[in-house]
């Protein structure tokens, strides 16, 4: 049996009505962080539910961290680096992608939908892109609904 | 003796010349004075919305070096100012400077804005080409730097709220101050830039008239994401989404009926470029392009071409100038005549761009009065071939569109250039006006429990309008760690940063947090704060409460107050381990090896030596000169077999200078600052820095009986002909891109056709009997080649265009050679009986690239040209620190735009070579060796080879070749490396204490 698959419910599992989706975006310092401070001075306003954590690469985002993330009972991860051909490191974005993309197809497996992980390019002049994909994102978080897992009762991996 | 130069430089004009010189000039131990008229520094590239031939967004490849030029201690930005004085002898200049302020104290404005949201007067925002609203206070762009507000007065109905609701008290309405200062400096840089071409003058475009026509900045501004339409292209009149786009090209550009000849050199690919993102922006907009000739001479360029017309359906059509625009008063579309082949079109647009040209800058009169500098005929400075840089005045350089238009790569060269020849003539004073700043000893952190500081700020209203800033400090102060927690109206003020240092010490903290705004802006100021109070800087950290919560969530305040929380809480957990971090020192070997004994490597060579530093120069062949040995004449009439004699006598006298002939590079290791190399002859030398200045050479034709009949031959064959005298060809034709802009060499050569100009015009000097024909594809003399295109047309020599599909033929009979041609501009075949037929070979990469570059791990391009770091912003560097590129082995390229990157790639290794050590990145990956299994995955991953096995198979990192992007460790599957301020705990406590409330304890 798999615990992980089944999911305990806790705490947020049964309130998915009034439901808030919790979500994370790791964006990279050159492009995607500095678009989100553009939208900010461009005063896009979006969805309160995103967190971004600052990252200097989206490179740098480990598949493992994001799975733990979302173990832990993150509802919506999401990678965002510069565009294709743009990064700061060469290419980064590029392993990023193809990281993404494997642990899509990995999820499933340990029973959390593929479709809470996000990634997508967006550059330091793409203000309000940032902010339509932070509302779209969160907007699809909640559709899916709180993230049946808490952390609570998985085993922590390293 | 003379008095010893002043090591201080003035750069006149803060665009991304000015930038550069600036910054080039301050990294190599030297002061600088920007002088800028407007408000803020960025010049016309601020306003660009993407860049071509990468589509590079333009601000945010030009906002880092803004905030560089407007935080180095060594840079002093002189905004609103303008020069009114110059006298003085190259190394000590006196300069007069003359300071306009309205109702700002530059030095209390914080940037709030607070002062914009007040002001109840909107008006058209000149940034945004007036297609935008501002308000009458206004910062020019949200980026600028200095990040002060100005007042308008021409707008401003002086109402004063400003003046009373300025936290800072910067504003004091009733001030007008004018200051004049002198400044002493030993050299000076011109960079005023440009004046876009005014087209209203031109009533056939209806230019202000039909409300569809616009300028091409004017577009630029709409395509840009913080432009007016927020990147959308709608109609000016009506808000619609155009379905088709014409593009213009040459207006105020060669055209003699307004007197300015010459050719703006950008506007072809600045038009594509708009109608490459403009499609981008609107699916199925479709775009028309007319120019007379397309002129994509730059590196890659044609292949930007090639995509747009053959991928994205961008049609240009040539051999066209049009004259007019007729507009239906009715629908208000636009509708072009135009030529194609035999017919006359009409076509209708919904809008039409005017590609408009580049002028002097508007006070290009004004400088060159003030500083004595002469101008050409078209109003730019006028220079030598051979001192491109140089004006008529000893210390007056000039850099960027001042002396001709010019892309940004080209300017930015040229300030480099520019820095380095102001340079040369203060070297003495290096060092001597410098700000060293004297921190106290770092206290050491090392095992204490954490001890957090947290400051919330207010930013005025801008975050404590929407976010219960008390609240926040309130829920701060009880998290685990911090021991003290304050609300501050605005952070970043000088006051509040003393105030912080003193409770740094006064409550013992080893750990701060500002929550405020972005760390891209303020954290090297707050990590300054932390030195200066004797802490270590990267025991700092920021929640960004304002553009990521307060601005973003304006009519959500219980939200936004919930999310600055849960952001503070993120930053505590992650600050509570933070560590105490120091860059690596990387000691520097003061001696440069430069690779190449061609024009750009002897000039990079004597550059480094005139900053007074040991050069290596290698030449594979036995003698110097490289392709310059074949040039026997300029089009501005200097001698290049004299000059290139001056030059090797100099090479030979300067002692600093060390030749080595005949030989090559056998092995090349090391970093920046210490590079080992050995010769082929066995010499072994230890250098800091590189230039890669291996030229290129001439394509050897296949085509047209090349090799096999005598009568044909190449470009510089032709040359070499017509010193030997007692040469007397009849008939003469010059086929263009031989080589070149075909099916196996996509790019052009830039130079050929002003070459073919040169020698047109000499052959018809010598003998105005000879029948020249020039049979090209498009005519390429940008910039001012383009009056030698007019000399030679003025002298006789005929012109013919052909196309990829009527390729012109050549064949021999006994009787001699005929050619034939389908010349599109008439539609007519033509047929010559030549004497001489000279192919314009192309430039092509030397294929001795290849093993250089394998030696040096630097890039190449497909065609086999280096590399550089940066099309746009890093045109002479590489990726990799320490090593450096100029001329012909980039690309093609004219002798003066190859002493430009010489002189360049020059000042860069001074630079490199000026300082003891190099300051390598902290936030390095470290490896564990006790979990690290040897697979070597991180070694395949990393960007720089900065990972290698050690003795033991394990991966080490080498902290110096580091960046710190922290791929390997998300590549590492044992988790064996880790990276410093990013490390895998860190960033695990920062999530887990959002998804966990009150987590991460």
């Amino acid at each position: 049996m798999n615990p992980i698959a089944e999911g305990s419910g806790g705490k947020k599992a049964a309130t998915a009505e009034g439901f808030e989706p919790r979500v994370i975006i790791f964006a990279c310092n050159w492009c995607s962080y500095s678009g989100a401070d553009l939208a900010g001075t461009s005063r896009y306003q979006y969805s309160p539910n995103v967190r971004i954590i600052r990252v200097m690469c989206s490179g740098r985002v480990d598949p493992s961290l994001i799975l733990k993330a979302l173990r832990n009972g993150a509802d919506g991860v999401m990678v965002s680096g510069c565009h294709p051909a743009d990064c700061h490191y060469i290419n980064g974005n590029q392993k990023a992608e193809v990281r993404v993309s494997f642990l899509k197809r990995f999820l499933p497996h340990v029973g959390i939908d593929p479709r809470r992980l996000g990634l997508e390019w967006i550059s330091g002049s793409e203000g309000e892109l940032f902010a339509k994909i932070a509302t779209s994102f969160t907007e699809e978080i909640r559709e899916l609904g709180p993230n049946p897992l808490t952390g609570d009762d998985v085993p922590e991996v390293r | 003796m003379a008095d010893k130069a002043i090591g201080a430089v003035m750069v006149v004009g803060g665009g991304i010349a000015g930038i550069q010189s600036a910054l080039d000039l301050a990294d190599g131990g030297f002061r600088v004075y920007v002088i800028e008229r407007s408000p803020s520094i960025g010049g016309v590239m601020a306003q660009l919305d993407k860049t071509f031939p990468t589509n590079d967004c333009s601000m945010c490849i030009l906002a880092p070096k803004l905030v560089d030029a407007g935080r180095h201690p060594n840079i002093d930005l002189k905004i609103l100012s303008e020069v009114t004085g110059f006298k003085g002898k190259p190394g000590n200049f006196k300069v007069e400077i003359t300071r306009k302020t309205l109702s700002v104290d530059l030095d209390k404005c914080t940037g709030c804005g607070e002062c914009a949201e007040i002001c109840p007067v909107e008006g058209t925002n000149p940034f945004d080409e007036n297609l935008g609203v501002r308000k009458a206070i206004y910062v020019p762009f949200p980026q600028a730097v200095p990040l002060v507000y100005t007042i308008d007065r021409s707008m401003c109905i002086g109402c004063g709220e400003c003046e009373r609701f300025c936290g800072p008290n910067a504003i004091v309405y009733d001030m007008e101050e004018t200051v004049t200062e002198s400044i002493k400096v030993g050299a000076v840089i011109l960079a005023p830039g440009f004046e876009e071409f005014d087209p209203s003058k031109l009533t056939a475009y209806g230019y202000k008239d039909y409300p569809n026509v616009v300028t091409s900045i004017e577009f630029e501004r709409m395509m840009s994401a913080s432009g007016p339409t927020g990147g959308h292209i709608l109609s000016p009149l009506d808000g619609r989404i155009p379905e088709k786009v014409a593009f213009l090209h040459c207006i105020g550009s060669r055209d003699s009926s307004l007197g300015i000849t010459y050719c703006s050199s950008v506007c072809c690919m600045y038009s594509l470029k708009e109608a490459i993102i403009a499609q981008e922006h609107t699916p199925g907009l479709k775009t028309h392009l007319f120019a007379m000739d397309f002129r994509a001479v730059g590196k890659q360029f044609e292949d930007y071409r090639i995509r747009a017309e053959e991928e994205l359906g961008i049609k240009i059509t040539k051999n066209n100038r049009i004259g007019s625009i007729e507009e239906d008063p009715v629908t208000r579309k636009l509708t072009i005549r135009y030529i194609e082949g035999d017919h006359i079109l009409d076509e209708e647009f919904d809008m039409v761009v005017l590609g408009v040209g580049l002028r002097p800058p508007i006070n290009g009169d004004y400088l060159a009065r003030t500083f004595g500098v002469e101008l050409n005929e078209h109003g730019f400075t006028a220079h030598s071939t051979f001192k491109p840089l140089e004006t008529n005045v000893p210390g007056v350089f000039v850099a960027g569109a001042f002396r001709s238009p010019k892309d940004i790569p080209d300017t930015v060269a040229e300030a480099s250039g520019a820095a380095a020849l102001a340079a040369a003539v203060v070297v003495e004073g290096r060092g001597d006006l410098v700000t060293e700043i004297e921190y106290p000893e770092e206290r050491d952190v090392e095992g204490q429990e954490p001890r957090i500081g947290v400051f919330v700020c207010h930013c005025g209203t801008n975050i404590g309008g929407v976010v219960d800033v008390p609240g926040v400090t309130e829920y701060a102060r009880g998290l685990p760690g911090v021991v003290f927690a304050d609300d501050n109206l605005y952070t970043c003020s000088a006051d509040t940063n003393k105030y912080i240092a003193n409770m740094i010490k006064d409550h013992d903290l080893n750990r701060v947090i500002v929550a405020s705004c972005t760390p891209r802006t303020h954290e090297p100021l707050f990590r300054q704060t932390l030195k200066e109070a004797g802490l270590n800087p990267y025991l700092f950290e920021m929640a960004n409460i304002r553009d990521h919560c307060s601005w973003i969530h304006m009519h959500e305040p219980n939200e936004a107050t919930e999310k600055s929380k849960d952001l503070v809480r993120m930053t505590v957990s992650k600050a509570r381990l933070l560590e105490p971090l120091v860059k690596p020192r990387i000691p520097i070997t003061p001696r440069a090896l430069v690779i190449g004994g061609g024009l750009s490597g002897m000039t990079a060579a004597l550059e480094i030596s005139e900053q007074g530093f040991e050069v290596d120069l290698i030449e594979k062949t036995n003698a110097l000169g490289g392709n310059l040995r074949r040039v026997t004449h300029s089009i501005t009439g200097e001698k290049p077999q004299d000059i290139l004699k001056e030059t090797i006598a100099a090479i030979n006298e300067r002692k600093l200078i060390t030749l080595h002939t005949g030989t090559e590079i056998e092995t090349l290791t090391g970093y920046m600052g210490n590079f080992d190399v050995t010769l082929k002859d066995g010499a072994v030398l230890k250098v800091g820095a590189i230039v890669v200045a291996s030229g290129a050479i001439e394509y050897k034709p296949t085509e047209y009986y090349y090799g096999r009949n005598p009568n044909v031959i190449t470009q510089l064959e032709l040359e070499e002909e017509m010193t030997k005298g007692a040469f007397a060809p009849k008939n003469v034709i010059i086929i263009q891109c031989v080589g070149a802009r075909d099916e196996n060499h996509h790019n052009c050569s830039r130079i050929c056709c002003t070459t073919s100009m040169k020698n047109a015009i000499a052959l018809k000097k010598a003998n105005p009997n000879t029948n020249v024909y020039i049979i090209y594809k498009d005519i390429r003399t940008y910039g001012f080649n383009e009056d030698s295109y007019l000399e030679a047309a003025r002298l006789g020599v005929v012109f013919a265009r052909y196309s990829d599909e009527s390729k012109p033929r050549l064949s021999y009979t006994k009787k001699g050679l005929v050619f034939r041609v389908f010349d599109r501009f008439t539609n007519t075949e033509i047929t010559i009986a030549p004497d001489l037929v000279v192919l314009n070979a192309a430039t092509h990469p030397d294929p001795k690239n290849k093993v250089l570059a394998g030696l040096l791990k630097v890039p190449l391009t497909q065609e086999g040209y280096f590399l550089e770091a940066h099309m746009k912003l890093r045109p002479v560097e590489f990726a990799t620190d320490g090593i450096f590129a100029c001329g012909l082995a980039l690309g093609p390229k004219f002798i003066s735009e190859s002493i430009n990157q010489a002189t360049a790639a020059a000042g860069k290794v001074a630079a490199v070579l000026s300082k003891d050590f190099a300051e390598a990145e902290a936030n390095t990956a470290e490896v564990d060796s006790e979990i690290c299994t040897g697979c070597g995955t991180c070694i395949q991953v990393c960007p720089y080879s900065a990972i290698e096995r050690g003795e033991d198979r394990k991966a080490v990192v080498n902290a110096v070749l580091c960046k710190g992007c922290g791929t390997c460790v998300a590549t590492c599957p044992e988790l064996a490396i880790d990276i410093h301020h990013y490390s895998n705990e860190q960033l695990y406590q920062q999530a887990i204490a959002l998804i966990k409330n009150g987590g991460g304890a």
